[in-house]
C-alpha cells in the first residue's frame, strides 16, 4: 500500500488572513496543503479546495463578492461541477454564496457589529462526505469572527433549502437548543453552515482550522478538515 | 457617457444600518423619519454612443456583480 497524502489547495485572495492556519490544519490532518493564488486559473493538480476566511479585496461591494469572481472560482466551480469537494469558511462562505454554489446571501450582523467569540453549534447533517465524522445533533464549540454572517434567503429560496435539507449547522446554546438567544448574527433559521444539493460543496460561519490542534483547545474542528482531506 | 447605478435592499430585507440612522434622528427631533434605508450610489463613465446599449450593458453588470439580485435592487440611470 501506498502512502497517500491528498493534495488540498488552499486558495489565497488579497486581503485572505486565515489561510496559513488553513493550511496547517490541513497539513495536522494529513494532507498536504497547496497555496493556490487567485489570479491562477487552474488548481495545480489538487483533489480538495478549502477557501480560508479573511477580508477578500477588503470585503469592498459586498463580502466576497469581487473573489466570487477571480480567475481561480472559474477553476474552483469546474472543480465543484465535477463532485470535488469544497470547504469554505467564514469569508470562504461568502465567497461560495456570491459564486453562487451555495444558497442565500449574506446580510451585515443585526448587531452591526464585528462578533468575535465562540458559539455552540449543532450538527443537522451527517450523511454527506464533507460532514460525515460528525453525528447529527452533536454540539460543537467553536469560534466565530465576522462582521457578515446574517444569512438570508428569500421565502422561495428557503423552501428550497429546507426540503433538499441544506442547513449543515445551527448556532445553539452549549446543550443544543436552537433559539434566538443563542443566534449572535440574526442569521435566518440560525444558520450558521450550509451544504450543496449534492454533499460536496460546505460552507461555514465558523472556524474550524481555529480548533484542530490540540493545544489551542478541544479540537471540535478537526472532523470537518479530516473529512475534507479524507474525501480529497 | 455618465451612468449612474442605484442600489438598494430589496423591501423585504431588514436594513439593521438605517434602523440605526432612524433611531439617532429620532433621539435628534426628527421624529417625522419614520423610515431609513441605505444604499449604493455608484457613478460610471462608460464608453460608447448608443444610450440604450450602454444601459443594456451597465444592467448586465448589475446582475453579474455590482448588485447581488437575492438582496438588492437596482436602478440605472443613463445621464
Amino acid at each position: 500500500m501506498t502512502w497517500r497524502r491528498p493534495k488540498i489547495g488552499v486558495v489565497r485572495f488579497p486581503g485572505s488572513n486565515r489561510d496559513a492556519d488553513a493550511m496547517r490544519a490541513v497539513e495536522l490532518c494529513g494532507g498536504e496543503a497547496v497555496p493556490v493564488w487567485h489570479e491562477s486559473e487552474d488548481l495545480l493538480g489538487v483533489t480538495g479546495v478549502l477557501i480560508p476566511g479573511g477580508f477578500s479585496y477588503g470585503d469592498y461591494l459586498r463580502a466576497g463578492a469581487m473573489a466570487a469572481h477571480s480567475p481561480v472560482m472559474k477553476a474552483v466551480r469546474k472543480h465543484a461541477e465535477a463532485g470535488g469537494p469544497v470547504l469554505g469558511i467564514c469569508n470562504g462562505l461568502q465567497i461560495l454564496l456570491e459564486a453562487g454554489l451555495l444558497p442565500g446571501a449574506m446580510l451585515p450582523n443585526r448587531s452591526l457589529r464585528f462578533i468575535h467569540k465562540e458559539v455552540f453549534l449543532r450538527v443537522e447533517r451527517d450523511d454527506t462526505p464533507l460532514l460525515g465524522k460528525l453525528r447529527c445533533g452533536q454540539v460543537l464549540r467553536l469560534p466565530i469572527a465576522h462582521k457578515e454572517g446574517n444569512w438570508f434567503a428569500p421565502p422561495e429560496v428557503f423552501q428550497e433549502v429546507e426540503r433538499q435539507r441544506l442547513i449543515a449547522l445551527r448556532y445553539c446554546s452549549a446543550e443544543g437548543e436552537v433559539a434566538e438567544a443563542y443566534n449572535p448574527n440574526g442569521a435566518l433559521a440560525a444558520v450558521a453552515g450550509l451544504t450543496n444539493r449534492e454533499g460536496n460543496v460546505l460552507g461555514m460561519m465558523p472556524h474550524p482550522e481555529c480548533r484542530v490542534d490540540p493545544f489551542l483547545g478541544e479540537p471540535f474542528g478537526k472532523p470537518f478538515i479530516a473529512a475534507l482531506v479524507e474525501v480529497s | 457617457m455618465k451612468v449612474e447605478v442605484r442600489i438598494s435592499l430589496k423591501r423585504d430585507v431588514l436594513d439593521p444600518q438605517g434602523e440605526a440612522i432612524r433611531r439617532v434622528l429620532t433621539r435628534l427631533g426628527y421624529t417625522e423619519v419614520s423610515a431609513v434605508r441605505v444604499g449604493k450610489l455608484m457613478l460610471l463613465d462608460v464608453e460608447g454612443e448608443e444610450r440604450e446599449h450602454v444601459r443594456a450593458r451597465v444592467e448586465e453588470a448589475c446582475r453579474e456583480l455590482l448588485a447581488n439580485p437575492i438582496i438588492e435592487d437596482f436602478e440605472v440611470r443613463v445621464l
